[in-house]
């Protein structure tokens, strides 16, 4: 059907209205509008948000289908309230070659739960020696702007610089994974009081925040765009602030996990905690949520990480390094940023949906909730309150930090162009 | 006490002062023509070894059979961190066979842990190293050693280190030694105070229950025990400290600077030394040095610790009393 009408939805958390999607797109909002001819979504007071977009996500496929393929990594984001994910390069193989992002793209298409935009590796096998084929990339039908190592960090200046000025042809920009390699040899953890006292290798913030301000450096030296993923220390927001400050033209991401919880948690030695970068300190959560609230951090990005059980079932330093996060991330950033007044859902729509779109240039996407625009829409029931179960979730993987954990808010349906991916909190 | 021991920090005071009494009773089983008691009789113990130590097996090993247990061997070198589900394996394939007590060595710091929380296991768990984190039984025989020498045999008994100043000296960073000693010395009540160059002292050290110097001179003379940990040669290729020669001139104990210690104050080394580097020959061979004895004292207290955890609610004091009648 391809009128539906949502009845009583608060639009960015506003007055109830009623939204019609027709064809595809918002063909009118208003209140007491005719359901003639539509399919009645009752909103009851749930909240309208513009689909969430997220610029960091591994979906795993091609390589790792035994994590998360293409087909369950975006059934995890339209249940999560996503319609746009970028895909991260670090696949297998990598993602550093038209033809394996054009089939990462199609296959977003085909499924038709997401669209997935691919990003691009900035050099060949993230090996960090070579530029990969940027340009082919951008050309493909896949039309690559965000090029990214992450997973690794792309540590030689000179790459990296070259990288910078070489997207600036075609308004790409470069996601820096910035964890300076050297000092996080061996790292297993945040480096502070808890990795004293448990013995595991120290992952010092000064290793983010050095590639962080050197980054910041080479863009403004160079005049282009960079952007910095999951960032994860007070330090660094310190630094962005001040590039920020000084006009550079610098765009960052906080993931979820980093904006609620802590270090301390490795104390049960339990890997569902692992993650790079690593669980930081209380003081390091809260500069990161004032960050977000006041725009130095630009958006929230889940890096997504899925793993299969056997990855973590393990000892701590021999699991892999990552959470899943597509179908909590609302929900975290509800408890950690809307419950506590840092920010009201016109600035979640900004920080989830309209600026990530903006750094990727997904075109179609992260648009405002108005008459005319593209019918990408999440609707989420605010009050809802209840445990996480991973058993529920959409994605292949189950390595999520809040089993058990209770955490406010539910997506009930999500919208791709005017089509429902998810309805009343089941995929459609 | 708890049913596992995985760390020193989880000791009370009155948990670590019975393991040192009843380890002065095991140590007089030592002292016996036969020195076995039948107290594990029946009972399964496995040393499961995914890091090379041939001293700490040993030592398991030769309290587990004085206690009478089945001992079973299990060294899985190598094969540890880089394939990860070994651990899972053979704690289930141990499980299946019944083992009562699993005394694990892991290069991960955490294994222990994981290994009696994540449910694959009911067996008692035994810490006998784990990376870079803990080894109590380690801790538990210096503070044996220190008892014995500081505060008496006999006269010991029931007491703790309550104003015993202990210096630890040396690579901090790396080492599980100092990391249980500095837990279980300062529930004991002593003073502990870490001597190491910056670099190999842990960022984060600071809410450790104990103080830091940067140098060895000055708190020679106010300790009563001086520990000297091991130095890796290696450290040195990673920028730790510039030169062997360096390292030996300001954090070594050669016999210049143990003349600055009390007439009564004792040297220890958790072993093997390096000569020459850590620890002088001069120092190493003289009676204040107290490596031996560690050793000697390491099997009583893993008796101790096997037999408080596996041996039931019975005193080990009554026991071993009414064996000798
Ligand atoms: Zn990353």
């Amino acid at each position: 059907m391809s009128k539906i009408l949502i009845r009583g939805a608060k639009v960015l958390g506003g007055e109830p209205q009623d939204v019609l999607i027709d064809g595809g797109l918002v063909a009118e909002i208003g209140t007491g509008l005719s359901a003639e001819g539509a399919e009645v979504v009752e909103a009851d007071g749930k909240v309208l948000l513009p689909g969430l977009v997220d610029l960091h996500t591994h979906l795993r496929e091609p390589g790792r289908e035994d994590s998360e393929t293409v087909l369950t990594g975006t059934r995890a984001a339209a249940s999560g309230g996503y319609t746009a994910v970028f895909a991260m390069a670090n696949t297998f193989p990598v993602a550093d070659t038209a033809g394996v992002v054009e089939q990462v793209y199609r296959l977003g298409r085909e499924h038709g739960y997401c669209d997935v935009q691919p990003i691009g590796a900035v050099t060949v096998g993230l090996e960090g020696r070579k530029l990969a084929e940027l340009g082919a990339m951008h050309e493909s039908a896949a039309g690559v702007t965000v090029f990214s190592d992450d997973g690794k960090c792309v540590d030689d200046a000179v790459i990296m610089r070259r990288a910078l000025e070489y997207v600036k042809a075609f308004g790409g920009v470069v996601a820096q994974h910035a964890q300076e390699p050297r000092l996080t040899e061996g790292a297993q953890m945040n480096e502070g009081v808890v990795s004293a006292e448990l013995g595991l290798g120290g992952w010092p913030a000064v290793a983010e925040e050095s590639i962080i301000a050197r980054d910041v450096l080479l863009a403004e030296h160079v005049g282009s765009r960079v952007h910095i993923c999951h960032l994860s220390t007070a330090g660094s927001v310190e630094i962005v602030r001040w590039a920020k400050s000084r006009g550079i033209d610098v765009t960052a991401e906080v993931t979820p996990h980093h904006l609620l919880l802590t270090d301390e948690l490795v104390r049960t030695y339990d890997p569902v905690y692992k993650v790079n970068p690593p669980l930081r300190t209380e003081r390091d959560v809260m500069a990161l949520r004032e960050a977000l609230a006041d725009g130095t951090i630009d958006i929230v990005a889940t890096d997504h990480a899925p793993h299969p059980h056997e990855d973590k079932d393990c000892e701590w330093a021999a699991a892999a390094m990552g959470m899943v996060g597509l179908e909590t991330a609302l929900s975290v950033v509800q408890q950690t940023m809307v419950e506590t007044g840092l920010l009201d859902w016109t600035g979640v729509a900004d920080r989830m949906s309209a600026a990530p779109a903006r750094i990727g240039r997904a075109d179609g996407h992260g648009r405002p909730v108005s008459v005319g625009e593209p019918a990408n829409l999440t609707l989420v029931d605010t009050a809802y309150r209840g445990s996480v179960d991973p058993a529920g979730f959409a994605s292949r993987s189950r390595n999520t930090p809040y089993a058990g954990r209770e955490l406010p808010g539910r997506v009930t349906h999500t919208w791709l162009r005017g089509k429902a991916t998810l309805v009343d909190g089941k995929l459609a | 006490m708890q049913r596992h021991l995985i760390s020193a920090a989880d000791l009370t005071r009155d948990d670590a002062v019975l393991i040192l009494d009843t380890a002065e009773e095991m140590a007089r089983v030592a002292d016996r023509p036969i020195k076995k008691l039948p107290t594990l009789r029946g009972r399964t113990v496995v040393n499961l070894f995914f890091e090379d130590s041939t001293r700490t097996r040993i030592s398991f090993e030769a309290a587990e059979k004085r206690l009478s247990a089945d001992v079973i061997n299990f060294t899985a070198k190598g094969s540890s961190v880089s394939k990860g589900e070994s651990l899972k394996d053979t704690a289930q394939t141990l499980e299946a066979m019944g083992v009562d007590a699993v005394v694990i060595r892991h290069g991960a710091s955490g294994a222990p842990y994981r290994l009696a929380t994540s449910g694959w296991i009911d067996a008692a768990v035994i810490n006998a190293g784990d990376g870079t984190h803990q080894h109590p039984t380690q801790a538990l025989l210096d503070a044996f050693t220190m008892r014995r020498r500081l505060v008496g045999r006999d006269a010991g008994i029931g007491q703790d280190l309550a104003g015993k100043r202990i210096t630890i000296v040396g690579d901090v960073l790396h080492s599980r030694v100092a990391r249980s000693n500095v837990d279980l010395l300062h529930t004991l009540g002593a003073e502990v105070t870490l001597v190491a160059p910056p670099t190999l002292v842990p960022v984060g050290v600071g809410t450790w229950p104990c103080e830091v110097s940067y140098d060895l001179d000055s708190t020679l003379a106010k300790s009563d025990a001086v520990m000297m940990l091991r130095v890796q040669r290696e450290r040195m290729n990673a920028a730790f400290f510039p030169t062997e020669r360096e390292y030996s001139r300001r954090y070594g104990l050669d016999g210049e600077r143990m003349a600055k210690m009390p007439e009564h104050a004792i040297v220890m080394h958790p072993g093997p030394m390096v000569r020459g580097m850590e620890i002088t020959a001069e120092v190493a061979d003289s009676d204040r040095c107290t490596v031996v004895e560690q050793v000697a004292n390491g099997v009583s207290i893993r008796m101790a610790v096997l037999y408080l955890l596996l041996g039931g609610n019975e005193p080990a004091v009554t026991h071993t009393r009414t064996e000798e009648k």
